[in-house]
Protein backbone atom coordinates (compact mmCIF):
# COMPACT_ATOMS: atom_id res chain seq x y z
CA UNK A 1 0.00 0.00 0.00
CA UNK A 2 1.10 3.36 -0.91
CA UNK A 3 -0.88 5.09 1.10
CA UNK A 4 -4.06 4.17 3.34
CA UNK A 5 -6.58 5.46 5.89
CA UNK A 6 -8.39 3.77 8.58
CA UNK A 7 -11.34 4.83 10.52
CA UNK A 8 -11.06 8.55 9.01
CA UNK A 9 -13.75 10.65 11.19
CA UNK A 10 -14.32 14.43 10.98
CA UNK A 11 -17.24 16.66 11.42
CA UNK A 12 -18.72 20.36 11.34
CA UNK A 13 -20.15 21.33 14.15
CA UNK A 14 -23.06 18.97 14.01
CA UNK A 15 -22.67 17.85 10.58
CA UNK A 16 -20.64 14.03 10.38
CA UNK A 17 -18.73 14.63 7.02
CA UNK A 18 -16.75 11.70 7.16
CA UNK A 19 -17.62 8.53 8.73
CA UNK A 20 -14.96 6.10 9.87
CA UNK A 21 -13.85 5.83 6.13
CA UNK A 22 -11.28 3.61 4.98
CA UNK A 23 -9.44 4.47 2.28
CA UNK A 24 -6.54 3.08 0.46
CA UNK A 25 -4.30 3.13 -3.06
CA UNK A 26 -1.75 1.07 -4.26
CA UNK A 27 1.57 1.86 -5.94
CA UNK A 28 1.25 2.85 -9.76
CA UNK A 29 -3.05 2.45 -9.12
CA UNK A 30 -5.34 5.64 -10.11
CA UNK A 31 -8.43 5.78 -8.41
CA UNK A 32 -11.30 7.97 -8.98
CA UNK A 33 -13.70 9.00 -6.26
CA UNK A 34 -17.36 10.44 -7.29
CA UNK A 35 -20.31 11.03 -4.93
CA UNK A 36 -22.98 14.08 -4.95
CA UNK A 37 -22.23 17.59 -3.34
CA UNK A 38 -21.15 17.29 0.14
CA UNK A 39 -20.25 13.01 0.26
CA UNK A 40 -17.03 14.64 1.94
CA UNK A 41 -15.03 13.56 -0.78
CA UNK A 42 -12.86 16.96 -0.83
CA UNK A 43 -12.79 16.38 2.94
CA UNK A 44 -11.16 13.50 2.69
CA UNK A 45 -8.64 14.72 -0.07
CA UNK A 46 -8.05 17.42 2.70
CA UNK A 47 -6.86 14.94 5.02
CA UNK A 48 -4.67 12.41 3.16
CA UNK A 49 -3.24 15.80 2.09
CA UNK A 50 -2.58 17.11 5.21
CA UNK A 51 -4.57 20.50 5.05
CA UNK A 52 -7.28 18.57 7.38
CA UNK A 53 -6.65 16.57 10.64
CA UNK A 54 -9.23 14.27 11.18
CA UNK A 55 -10.89 13.78 14.53
CA UNK A 56 -10.15 10.24 14.60
CA UNK A 57 -8.79 8.23 12.45
CA UNK A 58 -5.05 7.61 11.10
CA UNK A 59 -3.43 7.89 7.73
CA UNK A 60 -0.49 5.99 6.57
CA UNK A 61 2.51 6.72 3.61
CA UNK A 62 4.65 4.23 2.80
CA UNK A 63 3.90 2.24 6.23
CA UNK A 64 4.57 5.36 8.36
CA UNK A 65 1.93 6.69 10.26
CA UNK A 66 2.11 10.53 9.01
CA UNK A 67 -1.69 11.77 10.57
CA UNK A 68 0.45 14.36 12.24
CA UNK A 69 2.38 15.72 9.72
CA UNK A 70 1.10 18.96 7.84
CA UNK A 71 0.93 19.46 4.09
CA UNK A 72 4.32 21.09 4.06
CA UNK A 73 5.80 17.87 5.41
CA UNK A 74 3.44 15.68 3.65
CA UNK A 75 4.73 17.52 0.64
CA UNK A 76 8.25 16.90 0.92
CA UNK A 77 7.76 13.23 1.50
CA UNK A 78 5.85 12.80 -2.05
CA UNK A 79 2.43 13.65 -1.83
CA UNK A 80 1.56 16.58 -4.26
CA UNK A 81 -2.07 18.21 -4.27
CA UNK A 82 -4.34 20.27 -6.92
CA UNK A 83 -6.97 22.42 -5.74
CA UNK A 84 -10.41 22.75 -7.31
CA UNK A 85 -9.96 26.33 -7.82
CA UNK A 86 -6.12 27.03 -9.04
CA UNK A 87 -4.61 28.85 -6.72
CA UNK A 88 -1.15 30.15 -8.39
CA UNK A 89 1.39 32.78 -6.72
CA UNK A 90 0.03 35.19 -9.03
CA UNK A 91 2.94 37.63 -8.54
CA UNK A 92 5.14 35.15 -9.88
CA UNK A 93 5.90 33.94 -13.54
CA UNK A 94 4.69 30.79 -14.11
CA UNK A 95 8.30 29.18 -14.30
CA UNK A 96 9.02 30.50 -10.87
CA UNK A 97 6.02 29.30 -9.36
CA UNK A 98 7.22 25.68 -10.68
CA UNK A 99 10.83 26.15 -9.34
CA UNK A 100 9.91 27.21 -6.18
CA UNK A 101 7.58 24.08 -5.92
CA UNK A 102 10.43 22.11 -6.93
CA UNK A 103 13.45 23.93 -4.65
CA UNK A 104 10.88 23.12 -1.43
CA UNK A 105 8.30 20.85 -1.96
CA UNK A 106 10.92 18.15 -4.15
CA UNK A 107 14.45 19.52 -2.13
CA UNK A 108 15.62 19.63 -5.79
CA UNK A 109 19.04 21.56 -6.21
CA UNK A 110 19.43 24.31 -8.51
CA UNK A 111 20.20 22.25 -12.20
CA UNK A 112 18.33 19.18 -11.27
CA UNK A 113 15.34 22.02 -9.67
CA UNK A 114 15.30 23.42 -13.73
CA UNK A 115 15.18 20.41 -15.17
CA UNK A 116 12.41 19.35 -12.80
CA UNK A 117 10.55 22.22 -13.98
CA UNK A 118 11.34 22.05 -17.57
CA UNK A 119 9.95 18.76 -17.41
CA UNK A 120 6.62 19.50 -15.88
CA UNK A 121 6.55 22.49 -18.59
CA UNK A 122 6.43 19.98 -21.45
CA UNK A 123 4.12 17.24 -19.76
CA UNK A 124 2.12 20.25 -19.47
CA UNK A 125 2.00 22.02 -22.83
CA UNK A 126 3.19 25.57 -20.71
CA UNK A 127 6.40 25.68 -22.24
CA UNK A 128 4.95 28.94 -24.52
CA UNK A 129 3.59 30.34 -21.39
CA UNK A 130 6.61 30.14 -19.11
CA UNK A 131 7.60 33.51 -18.83
CA UNK A 132 3.88 34.83 -18.55
CA UNK A 133 3.14 36.26 -15.19
CA UNK A 134 0.08 33.59 -13.83
CA UNK A 135 -2.00 36.25 -12.96
CA UNK A 136 -2.14 37.07 -17.06
CA UNK A 137 -3.10 32.89 -17.75
CA UNK A 138 -6.76 31.94 -18.46
CA UNK A 139 -9.01 29.19 -16.28
CA UNK A 140 -7.39 26.53 -18.42
CA UNK A 141 -3.63 27.11 -18.08
CA UNK A 142 -4.28 27.82 -14.32
CA UNK A 143 -5.76 24.60 -13.95
CA UNK A 144 -2.48 23.26 -16.05
CA UNK A 145 -0.11 25.10 -13.58
CA UNK A 146 -2.05 24.00 -11.06
CA UNK A 147 -0.87 20.36 -12.01
CA UNK A 148 2.39 21.02 -13.43
CA UNK A 149 3.42 22.83 -10.20
CA UNK A 150 2.55 19.70 -7.60
CA UNK A 151 4.49 17.91 -10.52
CA UNK A 152 7.72 20.19 -9.59
CA UNK A 153 7.74 18.89 -6.47
CA UNK A 154 8.44 15.04 -7.55
CA UNK A 155 5.14 13.85 -6.14
CA UNK A 156 4.73 9.64 -5.35
CA UNK A 157 1.18 10.15 -5.43
CA UNK A 158 -1.07 13.18 -6.74
CA UNK A 159 -4.52 14.11 -5.19
CA UNK A 160 -6.62 16.09 -7.58
CA UNK A 161 -9.39 18.08 -6.90
CA UNK A 162 -12.16 18.32 -9.97
CA UNK A 163 -9.38 19.46 -11.99
CA UNK A 164 -12.07 19.37 -15.20
CA UNK A 165 -14.61 21.35 -13.66
CA UNK A 166 -15.19 24.61 -15.78
CA UNK A 167 -13.55 23.37 -18.95
CA UNK A 168 -14.74 22.62 -23.10
CA UNK A 169 -15.10 18.76 -23.77
CA UNK A 170 -11.58 19.57 -26.01
CA UNK A 171 -9.86 21.13 -22.39
CA UNK A 172 -11.01 18.25 -21.09
CA UNK A 173 -9.94 16.28 -23.42
CA UNK A 174 -5.88 17.33 -23.37
CA UNK A 175 -6.24 17.73 -19.28
CA UNK A 176 -7.27 13.86 -19.65
CA UNK A 177 -3.97 13.03 -22.28
CA UNK A 178 -2.17 14.95 -19.78
CA UNK A 179 -3.07 13.06 -16.76
CA UNK A 180 -2.85 9.86 -18.21
CA UNK A 181 1.14 10.66 -19.89
CA UNK A 182 2.03 11.38 -15.83
CA UNK A 183 -0.13 7.66 -15.07
CA UNK A 184 2.21 6.36 -17.84
CA UNK A 185 5.19 7.51 -15.77
CA UNK A 186 4.06 5.75 -12.40
CA UNK A 187 2.60 8.50 -10.11
CA UNK A 188 -0.48 6.96 -8.04
CA UNK A 189 -3.32 9.03 -8.96
CA UNK A 190 -6.65 9.34 -6.82
CA UNK A 191 -9.14 12.28 -8.74
CA UNK A 192 -12.09 13.65 -7.70
CA UNK A 193 -14.57 14.34 -10.59
CA UNK A 194 -17.68 15.24 -11.22
CA UNK A 195 -17.54 14.69 -15.04
CA UNK A 196 -17.62 10.76 -14.79
CA UNK A 197 -16.87 10.39 -19.01
CA UNK A 198 -13.42 12.17 -18.56
CA UNK A 199 -12.60 10.47 -15.36
CA UNK A 200 -12.80 6.27 -16.26
CA UNK A 201 -11.15 7.15 -19.63
CA UNK A 202 -7.95 7.61 -17.03
CA UNK A 203 -8.81 5.48 -13.70
CA UNK A 204 -8.41 1.80 -13.11
CA UNK A 205 -11.11 1.54 -10.15
CA UNK A 206 -13.48 3.65 -9.25
CA UNK A 207 -14.76 4.36 -5.73
CA UNK A 208 -18.22 6.08 -4.59
CA UNK A 209 -18.94 8.44 -1.68
CA UNK A 210 -22.19 9.31 0.12
CA UNK A 211 -22.69 11.10 3.20
CA UNK A 212 -19.49 10.88 4.87
CA UNK A 213 -18.71 7.08 3.86
CA UNK A 214 -17.57 4.65 1.12
CA UNK A 215 -21.29 2.92 -0.62
CA UNK A 216 -18.96 1.41 -3.72
CA UNK A 217 -15.71 0.91 -4.43
CA UNK A 218 -14.14 -1.37 -7.68
CA UNK A 219 -14.40 -1.80 -11.31
CA UNK A 220 -15.68 1.77 -12.69
CA UNK A 221 -17.97 0.16 -14.25
CA UNK A 222 -19.43 -1.92 -11.94
CA UNK A 223 -19.49 0.88 -9.45
CA UNK A 224 -21.83 3.01 -12.15
CA UNK A 225 -24.00 0.05 -12.57
CA UNK A 226 -24.16 -0.20 -9.03
CA UNK A 227 -28.04 0.05 -7.62
CA UNK A 228 -27.18 2.33 -4.73
CA UNK A 229 -24.46 4.85 -6.58
CA UNK A 230 -27.34 5.26 -8.96
CA UNK A 231 -29.69 6.16 -6.46
CA UNK A 232 -27.27 8.18 -4.45
CA UNK A 233 -25.49 10.30 -7.13
CA UNK A 234 -26.75 10.02 -10.68
CA UNK A 235 -30.28 10.62 -9.42
CA UNK A 236 -33.55 9.11 -8.96
CA UNK A 237 -34.10 10.03 -12.29
CA UNK A 238 -33.00 7.75 -14.26
CA UNK A 239 -33.55 4.84 -11.73
CA UNK B 1 19.69 78.70 -4.52
CA UNK B 2 17.51 78.60 -1.54
CA UNK B 3 15.02 76.45 -3.10
CA UNK B 4 18.01 73.64 -3.32
CA UNK B 5 19.22 74.17 0.11
CA UNK B 6 15.44 73.12 1.21
CA UNK B 7 14.69 70.14 -1.95
CA UNK B 8 17.69 68.31 -1.18
CA UNK B 9 17.65 68.28 2.63
CA UNK B 10 13.91 67.27 2.05
CA UNK B 11 15.27 64.33 -0.45
CA UNK B 12 17.40 63.11 1.21
CA UNK B 13 15.22 62.92 5.05
CA UNK B 14 13.01 61.12 2.89
CA UNK B 15 15.99 58.67 2.85
CA UNK B 16 15.22 58.20 6.62
CA UNK B 17 11.75 57.86 6.36
CA UNK B 18 11.74 55.14 3.81
CA UNK B 19 14.49 53.43 5.83
CA UNK B 20 12.29 53.63 8.75
CA UNK B 21 9.13 52.97 6.69
CA UNK B 22 10.99 49.58 5.16
CA UNK B 23 10.58 47.42 7.80
CA UNK B 24 6.53 48.35 8.52
CA UNK B 25 6.26 48.16 4.50
CA UNK B 26 8.09 44.36 4.69
CA UNK B 27 6.13 43.17 7.49
CA UNK B 28 2.67 44.32 5.75
CA UNK B 29 3.63 43.12 2.58
CA UNK B 30 4.37 39.79 3.89
CA UNK B 31 2.21 39.42 6.60
CA UNK B 32 -0.79 41.79 6.70
CA UNK B 33 0.48 42.54 10.23
CA UNK B 34 0.10 46.71 10.72
CA UNK B 35 2.87 46.57 13.81
CA UNK B 36 2.09 49.49 16.16
CA UNK B 37 5.32 48.70 17.77
CA UNK B 38 7.29 49.90 14.99
CA UNK B 39 8.42 53.43 16.38
CA UNK B 40 8.87 52.07 19.82
CA UNK B 41 10.89 48.67 18.53
CA UNK B 42 13.66 51.49 16.54
CA UNK B 43 13.81 53.56 19.82
CA UNK B 44 14.65 50.21 21.76
CA UNK B 45 17.06 49.72 19.11
CA UNK B 46 18.47 53.15 19.72
CA UNK B 47 19.12 52.33 22.92
CA UNK B 48 20.83 49.04 22.87
CA UNK B 49 23.81 50.95 20.34
CA UNK B 50 23.29 53.94 22.54
CA UNK B 51 24.26 51.50 25.75
CA UNK B 52 27.01 49.97 23.96
CA UNK B 53 28.41 53.33 22.77
CA UNK B 54 28.38 54.40 26.43
CA UNK B 55 28.75 52.29 28.51
CA UNK B 56 31.49 50.31 26.36
CA UNK B 57 32.81 52.95 23.81
CA UNK B 58 31.71 50.93 20.75
CA UNK B 59 31.15 53.09 17.81
CA UNK B 60 27.60 52.89 16.79
CA UNK B 61 28.71 51.34 13.40
CA UNK B 62 29.62 48.74 15.09
CA UNK B 63 27.35 48.68 17.43
CA UNK B 64 24.92 48.30 14.99
CA UNK B 65 25.90 44.94 13.34
CA UNK B 66 26.54 43.37 16.83
CA UNK B 67 23.09 44.53 17.52
CA UNK B 68 21.96 42.93 14.12
CA UNK B 69 21.96 39.11 15.23
CA UNK B 70 19.97 39.97 18.40
CA UNK B 71 17.38 41.93 16.57
CA UNK B 72 16.70 39.19 14.60
CA UNK B 73 16.15 36.49 17.43
CA UNK B 74 13.67 39.19 18.35
CA UNK B 75 12.16 39.49 15.33
CA UNK B 76 11.61 35.52 15.69
CA UNK B 77 10.63 35.34 18.95
CA UNK B 78 7.77 38.16 18.40
CA UNK B 79 6.51 36.29 15.62
CA UNK B 80 6.19 32.74 17.52
CA UNK B 81 4.67 35.07 20.16
CA UNK B 82 2.93 37.76 19.88
CA UNK B 83 1.94 38.02 15.62
CA UNK B 84 1.70 34.46 15.01
CA UNK B 85 -0.56 33.80 18.21
CA UNK B 86 -2.28 37.12 16.98
CA UNK B 87 -3.04 36.70 13.20
CA UNK B 88 -5.10 34.21 13.86
CA UNK B 89 -7.90 36.06 15.93
CA UNK B 90 -8.59 38.26 12.78
CA UNK B 91 -7.02 41.66 11.45
CA UNK B 92 -7.53 43.97 14.37
CA UNK B 93 -5.90 41.58 17.06
CA UNK B 94 -2.44 41.90 15.68
CA UNK B 95 -3.33 46.05 15.63
CA UNK B 96 -3.87 46.12 19.43
CA UNK B 97 -1.45 43.22 20.44
CA UNK B 98 1.54 45.65 18.79
CA UNK B 99 0.14 48.48 20.28
CA UNK B 100 0.34 46.70 23.89
CA UNK B 101 3.77 45.91 22.86
CA UNK B 102 4.52 49.80 21.99
CA UNK B 103 3.29 50.93 25.76
CA UNK B 104 5.08 48.34 27.06
CA UNK B 105 8.74 49.13 25.50
CA UNK B 106 7.79 52.75 26.07
CA UNK B 107 7.48 51.92 29.92
CA UNK B 108 9.97 49.80 30.28
CA UNK B 109 12.62 52.30 28.51
CA UNK B 110 11.31 55.15 31.27
CA UNK B 111 11.61 53.04 33.52
CA UNK B 112 15.44 51.90 32.88
CA UNK B 113 16.40 55.26 31.42
CA UNK B 114 14.29 58.17 32.72
CA UNK B 115 13.36 60.85 30.77
CA UNK B 116 16.34 62.57 29.99
CA UNK B 117 17.21 62.93 25.76
CA UNK B 118 20.24 61.19 24.21
CA UNK B 119 21.79 60.85 21.27
CA UNK B 120 24.35 58.79 19.09
CA UNK B 121 26.05 62.25 17.92
CA UNK B 122 28.64 62.90 20.01
CA UNK B 123 29.98 58.97 19.30
CA UNK B 124 30.80 59.56 15.52
CA UNK B 125 33.06 62.66 15.90
CA UNK B 126 31.46 65.38 14.15
CA UNK B 127 30.14 63.22 11.19
CA UNK B 128 26.45 64.30 12.47
CA UNK B 129 27.14 68.27 11.61
CA UNK B 130 29.80 67.61 8.45
CA UNK B 131 28.57 68.51 5.17
CA UNK B 132 29.91 68.49 1.87
CA UNK B 133 29.45 71.75 -0.49
CA UNK B 134 28.14 71.18 -4.11
CA UNK B 135 29.13 73.77 -6.38
CA UNK B 136 26.50 76.55 -6.08
CA UNK B 137 26.68 77.35 -2.21
CA UNK B 138 24.68 73.93 -1.62
CA UNK B 139 25.18 71.91 1.21
CA UNK B 140 24.39 68.37 2.05
CA UNK B 141 25.07 66.71 5.46
CA UNK B 142 26.95 64.03 5.13
CA UNK B 143 25.22 62.27 8.02
CA UNK B 144 21.41 62.77 5.93
CA UNK B 145 23.97 60.92 2.30
CA UNK B 146 25.03 58.12 4.60
CA UNK B 147 21.08 57.38 5.42
CA UNK B 148 19.62 58.17 2.46
CA UNK B 149 22.49 55.46 0.47
CA UNK B 150 21.81 53.34 2.99
CA UNK B 151 17.83 53.01 2.55
CA UNK B 152 18.67 52.63 -1.57
CA UNK B 153 21.04 49.85 -0.26
CA UNK B 154 18.44 47.98 1.85
CA UNK B 155 15.34 49.09 -0.32
CA UNK B 156 17.17 47.46 -3.27
CA UNK B 157 18.88 44.38 -1.41
CA UNK B 158 15.21 43.48 -0.24
CA UNK B 159 14.20 43.78 -3.89
CA UNK B 160 16.93 41.60 -5.17
CA UNK B 161 16.07 39.46 -2.58
CA UNK B 162 12.41 38.97 -2.98
CA UNK B 163 12.59 38.95 -6.76
CA UNK B 164 15.65 36.72 -7.13
CA UNK B 165 16.77 34.26 -4.72
CA UNK B 166 14.82 30.98 -3.37
CA UNK B 167 14.39 32.25 0.23
CA UNK B 168 12.55 35.57 -1.97
CA UNK B 169 9.86 33.45 -3.97
CA UNK B 170 9.54 31.36 -0.52
CA UNK B 171 8.32 34.70 1.24
CA UNK B 172 6.35 35.46 -1.56
CA UNK B 173 4.41 32.76 -2.14
CA UNK B 174 4.09 32.39 1.31
CA UNK B 175 2.68 36.22 1.83
CA UNK B 176 0.40 35.39 -1.00
CA UNK B 177 -1.32 32.26 -0.34
CA UNK B 178 0.51 30.51 2.87
CA UNK B 179 -2.32 27.07 2.27
CA UNK B 180 -0.92 26.96 -1.19
CA UNK B 181 2.59 27.09 0.02
CA UNK B 182 2.09 24.50 2.51
CA UNK B 183 1.04 22.25 -0.60
CA UNK B 184 4.39 23.07 -2.47
CA UNK B 185 6.52 22.04 0.74
CA UNK B 186 7.03 25.33 1.76
CA UNK B 187 7.00 25.79 5.81
CA UNK B 188 5.08 28.86 6.02
CA UNK B 189 5.53 29.20 9.64
CA UNK B 190 8.94 29.00 9.25
CA UNK B 191 8.80 31.30 6.20
CA UNK B 192 7.07 34.10 7.88
CA UNK B 193 9.44 33.82 11.47
CA UNK B 194 12.18 34.94 8.75
CA UNK B 195 10.32 37.74 7.39
CA UNK B 196 9.85 38.78 11.04
CA UNK B 197 13.45 38.84 11.60
CA UNK B 198 14.51 40.36 8.38
CA UNK B 199 12.02 43.07 9.70
CA UNK B 200 13.74 43.46 13.40
CA UNK B 201 17.06 44.04 11.53
CA UNK B 202 15.65 46.93 9.28
CA UNK B 203 14.30 48.49 12.34
CA UNK B 204 17.76 48.29 13.88
CA UNK B 205 18.91 50.27 10.83
CA UNK B 206 16.47 52.79 11.66
CA UNK B 207 16.89 52.85 15.41
CA UNK B 208 20.75 53.97 14.62
CA UNK B 209 19.42 56.39 12.16
CA UNK B 210 17.41 57.75 14.29
CA UNK B 211 19.92 58.45 16.89
CA UNK B 212 22.68 59.47 14.94
CA UNK B 213 20.56 62.27 13.51
CA UNK B 214 18.59 63.65 16.18
CA UNK B 215 17.57 63.15 19.88
CA UNK B 216 16.20 60.56 20.81
CA UNK B 217 13.91 59.34 24.51
CA UNK B 218 11.75 56.67 25.61
CA UNK B 219 8.46 58.22 24.37
CA UNK B 220 9.77 59.25 20.61
CA UNK B 221 8.58 55.85 19.20
CA UNK B 222 5.02 56.97 18.36
CA UNK B 223 6.10 59.85 16.44
CA UNK B 224 8.44 57.44 14.38
CA UNK B 225 6.00 55.11 13.54
CA UNK B 226 3.90 58.34 12.21
CA UNK B 227 6.26 59.09 9.61
CA UNK B 228 6.87 55.30 8.90
CA UNK B 229 3.82 55.07 8.18
CA UNK B 230 2.55 58.37 6.39
CA UNK B 231 5.47 57.19 4.11
CA UNK B 232 3.88 53.90 3.57
CA UNK B 233 0.84 55.05 2.88
CA UNK B 234 1.71 58.01 0.53
CA UNK B 235 4.10 55.54 -1.70
CA UNK B 236 1.37 52.27 -1.81
CA UNK B 237 1.19 49.36 1.32
CA UNK B 238 3.68 46.82 0.98
CA UNK B 239 5.38 47.87 -2.19
CA UNK B 240 8.98 49.02 -1.67
CA UNK B 241 9.82 51.51 -4.48
CA UNK B 242 6.59 53.02 -3.30
CA UNK B 243 8.52 53.20 0.15
CA UNK B 244 11.18 55.25 -1.15
CA UNK B 245 8.92 57.74 -3.04
CA UNK B 246 6.37 58.35 -0.29
CA UNK B 247 9.37 58.63 2.10
CA UNK B 248 10.63 61.39 0.05
CA UNK B 249 7.72 62.97 -0.76
CA UNK B 250 6.88 62.85 3.14
CA UNK B 251 10.76 64.61 3.78
CA UNK B 252 9.95 67.33 1.12
CA UNK B 253 6.89 68.34 2.49
CA UNK B 254 8.43 68.83 5.84
CA UNK B 255 11.27 70.39 4.45
CA UNK B 256 9.16 73.23 2.47
CA UNK B 257 6.59 73.84 5.79
CA UNK B 258 9.61 74.47 7.65
CA UNK B 259 10.56 77.27 5.67
CA UNK B 260 7.17 78.53 4.92
CA UNK B 261 6.93 78.50 8.64
CA UNK B 262 8.94 77.52 11.35
CA UNK B 263 6.38 75.48 13.13
CA UNK B 264 5.09 74.17 9.79
CA UNK B 265 7.83 70.84 9.68
CA UNK B 266 4.91 68.57 11.27
CA UNK B 267 1.48 70.37 9.64
CA UNK B 268 2.81 70.21 6.19
CA UNK B 269 3.70 66.77 6.23
CA UNK B 270 0.11 65.18 7.65
CA UNK B 271 -0.99 67.58 4.92
CA UNK B 272 0.51 65.94 2.52
CA UNK B 273 0.00 62.86 3.52
CA UNK B 274 -4.01 63.18 3.92
CA UNK B 275 -4.34 65.28 0.65
CA UNK B 276 -2.57 61.69 -1.07
CA UNK B 277 -4.61 59.49 0.99
CA UNK B 278 -7.89 61.64 -0.01
CA UNK B 279 -6.93 61.49 -3.83
CA UNK B 280 -6.16 57.94 -3.64
CA UNK B 281 -9.74 57.10 -2.14
CA UNK B 282 -11.72 59.17 -4.61
CA UNK B 283 -9.30 60.37 -8.05
CA UNK B 284 -6.39 57.43 -7.95
CA UNK B 285 -8.85 54.51 -8.06
CA UNK B 286 -11.12 55.84 -10.62
CA UNK B 287 -8.57 56.92 -12.77
CA UNK B 288 -7.44 52.99 -12.60
CA UNK B 289 -10.65 51.54 -13.26
CA UNK B 290 -10.51 54.08 -16.17
CA UNK B 291 -7.41 52.84 -17.40
CA UNK B 292 -7.96 49.38 -17.38
CA UNK B 293 -11.27 49.97 -19.05
CA UNK B 294 -9.62 51.83 -22.00
CA UNK B 295 -6.90 48.94 -22.60
CA UNK B 296 -9.73 46.77 -22.94
CA UNK B 297 -10.44 45.10 -19.61
CA UNK B 298 -7.43 42.49 -19.48
CA UNK B 299 -8.55 41.51 -15.73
Amino acid sequence: MLLSASGIHHRFGSLVVLNKVDFSVSSGEAVGIVGPNGAGKTTLLNVLAGALRPLAGEVRFRDAAITGLDAAERCRLGIGRSHQIPRPFLGMTVFENLITAAMHGGRFLAEEGHQRCIDSLQLTGMMQVANRRADTLGLLDRKRLELARALATDPALLLLDEIGGGLTDGEAAELVGIILEIRRRGITIVWIEHIVHILVQVVGRLICMDAGQVIADGDPKTVLGDKEVIDAYLGGVAA
Amino acid sequence: MSWINILIPGILLGGYYALLASGLSFLFGVMRIINLAHGSLAVLAAYAIWIMADRHEINPFIGVLILLPFMAMLGWALHRLIFERSLKGGALIPILSTFGLAMLIDNLLFQNFGADTRSLAPYVDSLAYDSWELPGNVYVGQLSVIVFVTALLVLGGLHLLLAHTHLGRRIRAAAQDSDAAQLVGIDARRTYAIASAIALMLVALAGLSLALRTTFDPYAGPLQLIFAFEAVVIGGAGSLWGTLLGGVILGVAQSVGAHVHPQGFLIAGHLVFLIILIARLYVLDRLAVGLRRLRGGSQ
